[in-house]
């Protein structure tokens, strides 16, 4: 048994320090109190010093409470057994069914070779148009959902969860509301994949800092998955409460702050966990798709803005749809060459189109005369928002560029939509009246 | 006496942990820590008393206070000689796929392997004999690797002058066969092989002078190379916001560019885009040598999610490399992807070292890092006369795509050219996003600057008469302000606008440049008359079609050259009309 201290020297923020012997940097130690049990983890080491995060917050402890070091960092199962099951961010049955003790694995393990990941070629079908058509998402990628607080973005999240053929969904909530939590767990629920989910649950009334496990978990579960050969899609939401969990102790560490009072290194922690997603060469994949919101719709905001820089595109969620504009995929050209040979030109065309008419919506709004060609954008711009953009539509692939070729015939004659000849010889709607 | 020169673990913070030494440490030199079976490699970037403050290039997960450091005396170095073209590393030079046979899929700690393939034998044809002269950098001989002669030279830390005592013949070797043994004037001996240790934060300087950089660099990016070009040996940088195509840039840099020798530092980036590099060069074709493109890179990759401190070392570790290859009497080019992150790097010790802080969170000293990072970038008469450069392209990912950031502002302040990426022509599809009115360049162009400034006068008019017209509309603007609106975009869309995916339109060489664009400027000098805006928005639509499919046929060819025929009718056309 590791030794027991009972002299806690110092109390600031959620950070105890206690003097003691022998601990090793990450070690993990249980902070007894009268409120309970907290995981804690040691982040510092001076001396005999050592300064240890709490999950549970330090809220209630006392000096004199008791300290007792594991001899071991966090771990977690990564059994099959976890499928089904509900935890928080330290590993706790949320579901009132027992623990899970066997096949314990590290979180926070090393990077992947870079030689041994494959080029992503597979796409993850939503049946949302604004995805598959517009801004494909790609088995491994990693992609977040930019949205304001109040935007259905966990609908969105819990809605792609379903529609994408995947072995196993791991969700992992931070600060997530407790409605939120319950809608997710019975859309799953509803939809029979429950028992292919691992949910690792962090609610906006637990303390703070124990979300910060909560990506770590989730993804060493995953990576042990996909190392079994799984594709695994995990859900993270919302990456901004993890954020603010690292601000927090970074300040407490009083460390010296860069943009916001955010840690300088603030775009290493998203990226390590970030850069988990990959597709393996010989096993399976971890595919990344994140909730990150921006305070005051402010892409240039530390968090939104770190994240852009590590991730593969983002999807724009704004009054309840995906905007063409602000979005990217930057996968997307790994596989919109091989779905459907029209799917390129839709694609391009119908984008260009939808920015020449907001512009025309912009002519509008200044009074400026509306020409024929003008009016024929406005007309298109409307259907284009409504059979499109609309998060309600929910179509496969081929529909939907069916759907885009329709759209045109109606607004648009043949040479006005600039696609080449041969491609329209094939798909322009033959039984529709041309505008 | 390396491993009795020991200390102890007295601290652990992140990624730096504080040692009490013994005897003596060295600024910069390599330590280990050690864990159990593993020894973590470490830098000491700090010493007070009888402290020293290390950066750990590993996880320092499971370190202790009281636990084993052993000094090496050795500053970081990394290992030169023949085979590290084609190579893929890390930052501090461990081979990827090497490591990859060995550990599997993760990259194990604690785990290093030799840059160099310590087995492979190379034919070594001698270029001294006995009792020659020889100083640091002289030739001695060399080998074939892939597509150039790669002279082994003298030690790059030779003081003054040495004769060789003896030499091996012409034949087969190891990198580790002794090749030489060479006596100094003092009478102290020394063996050489045909590989040698370098300091990565010391720059190779055995030249014999530097010049200004003059040559334009092809890099076959019309807008680069006629408008905002890079000199061979000179420096260059490439902020802009994230998503503005700073990779994709640096990639067709790295594809196309007229060099000998190309180093890709993939510092704190994705990790798939190293990937996309590592599956496709070997498959493209090098058009200057009919080999694969893999045969003149090396590729240097530490991405975000590895080990910070190494993400510092590997920016080092790459331009090491690139004077190594000038050495040889070559061109070599570095592309950083991104400076940021390796400032970033920086920052983090910096803020463990609790030192006191400059604007954002960045040390004070990052300016003058920054600059002397750049310096190491010239082109040099080697001491034999031949001529060798090195040109670095940084990339810079500006917090919140603002260029008022230190980073890039320390970075403007020492490189030759300024290739800025707008956001906004990123967002409206205009490939590459360079900004033609913010950027600027130093170095000469292909092509004659009163054409330039003419083209750019153009532009600047243009984006003046689209301003207008936003506000009074297009029946307020009249027709002559209106063609030289459609005249900018007209020369934004068929030539700086460049298709980096295509293989011909995506690569330019010089001698179409030049043509092309006396074609472009011809347009722009030419006075048309339209009776009404909406003839010549028809009549530029066409001509913008006409250019563009011109840029997608082989230069020289039979249908080039019938496109533009083709053009110059519809050019003389209208001049009639
Ligand atoms: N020359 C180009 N032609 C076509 N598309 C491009 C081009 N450059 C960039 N893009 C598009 O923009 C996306 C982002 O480009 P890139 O990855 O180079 O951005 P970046 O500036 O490096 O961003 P970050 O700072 O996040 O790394 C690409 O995935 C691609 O879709
Ligand atoms: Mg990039």
């Amino acid at each position: 048994m590791r030794k027991v201290y009972h002299k806690i020297i110092q109390v600031s923020g959620n950070v105890i320090s206690v003097e003691a012997e022998g601990v090793s940097y990450n070690e993990l130690a249980e902070v007894s109190t009268k409120r309970g049990v907290s995981l804690a983890q040691v982040i510092r080491l001076s001396e005999n010093k050592v300064y240890l995060q709490v999950f549970a917050g330090s809220r209630g402890v006392s000096t004199n409470d008791e300290v007792r070091f594991l001899g071991k960092s966090m771990q977690i199962s990564s059994s099959q057994n976890l499928l089904g099951r509900i935890f928080n961010g330290a590993g706790v049955p949320r579901d009132n069914r027992p623990a899970i003790k066997e096949d314990m694995i590290e979180i926070g393990g090393p990077s992947v070779n870079p030689s041994k990941r494959i080029i992503p070629k597979r796409m993850v079908k939503t049946n949302i148009p604004m995805i598959d058509l517009f801004n494909s998402l790609v088995v491994s990628q990693k992609i977040p959902i930019f949205s304001v607080a109040g935007e259905p973005y966990n609908e969105l999240l819990a809605r792609i969860a379903m529609q994408a053929e995947v072995d196993v969904i791991v969700l992992g909530g931070m600060g997530l509301k407790y409605d939120d939590y319950l809608v997710f767990r019975d859309t799953l629920e509803k939809h029979g994949a429950l028992t292919r989910t691992v949910m690792f649950m962090h609610t906006a009334s637990d303390p703070v800092v124990e979300c910060l496990l909560v990506p770590d978990v989730a993804l060493a579960v995953s990576e042990a998955y996909a190392l079994e050969g799984k594709d695994v899609l995990v859900l993270l939401t919302d990456m901004t409460n993890y954020s603010d969990s690292l601000k927090e102790i970074a300040i407490t560490m009083e460390q010296i702050p860069s943009n916001r009072g955010y840690p300088g290194d603030l775009y290493s922690q998203l990226a390590a966990r970030y850069e988990k997603a990959v597709d393996f060469d010989g096993a399976g994949s971890i595919t990344v798709l994140t909730v990150t919101t921006m305070p005051g719709d402010d892409v240039t905001h530390p968090v939104p803005d770190n994240t852009g820089y590590i991730t593969e595109g983002q999807f724009y969620l704004k009054n309840g749809r995906i905007e063409p504009f602000g979005s990217l995929s930057r996968l997307k050209q790994q596989v919109n060459g091989d779905t459907r040979k029209d799917h390129r030109a839709i694609m391009d065309t119908m984008i260009r189109l939808y920015a020449n008419y907001k512009e025309t919506c912009e002519k509008q709004s200044m009074g400026f005369s509306m020409s024929q060609w003008d009016n024929k954008l406005l007309k298109y711009g409307v259907l284009f928002e409504q059979r499109m953009m609309d998060l309600s539509v929910n179509i496969p692939l081929e529909e939907s560029l069916n759907i885009g070729w329709k759209t045109l015939a109606e607004c648009f004659d043949k040479a006005e939509t600039g696609i080449k000849t041969d491609m329209l010889n094939e798909f322009w709607p033959k039984s529709e009246t041309t505008a | 006496m390396p491993e009795t020169n020991q200390g102890r673990i007295v601290g652990v913070n992140g990624n730096m942990i504080t040692v009490k030494f013994d005897t003596f440490v060295t600024q910069n030199e390599v330590a280990y820590a050690i864990l159990g079976d593993k020894r973590l490699k470490c830098e000491v970037i700090r010493v007070r008393g009888s402290n020293a403050d290390l950066q750990v290039f590993e996880s320092t997960n499971g370190l202790t206070v009281g636990d084993i450091v052993s000094f090496t005396g050795e500053l970081l170095s990394v290992e030169l000689g023949p085979g590290l073209l084609t190579m893929v590393y890390d930052g501090l030079q461990n081979p990827l796929d090497q490591l990859a046979k060995k550990s599997g899929f993760f990259l194990e700690r604690g785990v290093y392997l030799p840059a160099l393939d310590q087995n492979a034998k190379w034919d070594f044809t001698p270029s001294v004999k006995a009792d020659d002269s020889i100083s640091a950098g002289d030739y001695l001989g060399s080998v074939p690797e892939g597509i150039y002669t790669h002279y082994i030279c003298a030690p790059f830390d030779l003081q003054g002058t040495w004769k060789i005592e003896s030499i091996s013949p012409a034949g087969s070797y190891t990198i580790k066969d002794k090749i030489a043994s060479v006596k100094s004037e003092k009478g102290n001996v020394r063996e050489l092989t045909m590989s040698q240790k370098w300091p990565v934060k010391i720059p190779i300087k055995c030249y014999r002078e530097k010049l200004l950089p003059e040559k334009t660099l092809i890099t076959q990016q019309r807008i680069i190379d006629t408008f905002f070009p890079v000199a061979v040996g000179g420096t260059f940088c490439t902020p802009g916001p994230f998503g503005a195509g700073k990779t994709v840039l640096q990639h067709a840099i790295s594809q196309h560019a007229q060099t000998d020798v190309v180093i890709v530092c993939a510092c704190g980036e994705r990790a798939g885009e190293v990937v996309e590099i590592l599956k496709e060069y070997p498959h493209l074709e090098d058009p200057r040598t009919g080999r694969s493109l893999m045969e003149r890179s090396i590729i240097i990759c530490n991405t975000s999610s590895m080990p910070v401190a190494a993400r510092e070392a590997s920016v080092y570790t790459a331009i090491t490399l690139a004077e190594y290859y000038r050495q040889m009497g070559l061109n070599a080019l570095l592309l950083a992807d991104s400076t940021s992150r390796w400032a970033q790097a920086l920052r983090e010790m910096s803020g463990r070292l609790e030192e006191i802080p400059g604007e954002e969170g960045f040390p004070a000293y990052l300016e003058s890092l920054i600059a002397s990072f750049y310096e190491r970038a010239g082109l040099v008469k080697l001491n034999n006369g031949k001529l060798g450069s090195v040109t670095v392209g940084g990339a810079v990912s500006p917090a919140g795509g603002n260029f008022e950031e230190p980073v890039t502002q320390a970075t403007l302040k020492v490189v030759g050219c300024f290739l800025g990426l707008s956001k906004q022509r990123a967002d409206s599809r205009r490939f590459p996003s360079i900004h033609p009115l913010e950027s600027w360049s130093h170095y000469t162009s292909l092509v004659d600057k009163e054409d330039i400034a003419k083209a750019r006068k153009m532009l600047r008019r243009g984006m003046e008469v689209n301003q207008m017209m936003n506000v009074v509309g297009e029946e307020g603007t009249s027709t002559d302000d209106y063609v030289i609106y459609l005249k900018s975009e007209f020369l934004d869309s068929v030539y700086l606008q460049q298709n980096t995916f295509d293989p011909v339109d995506g690569a330019s060489d010089a001698d179409r440049q030049i043509h092309v664009f006396k074609k472009t400027i011809f347009v722009l000098d030419s006075k048309f008359s339209f009776k009404a805006k909406e003839d010549a928005r028809q009549f530029f639509m066409g001509l913008r079609q006409m250019f563009i499919d011109w840029n997608y046929l082989k230069f020289g060819s039979d249908k080039f050259k019938y496109q533009e025929d083709h053009i110059n009718s519809r050019l003389k056309e209208l001049a009639n009309a």
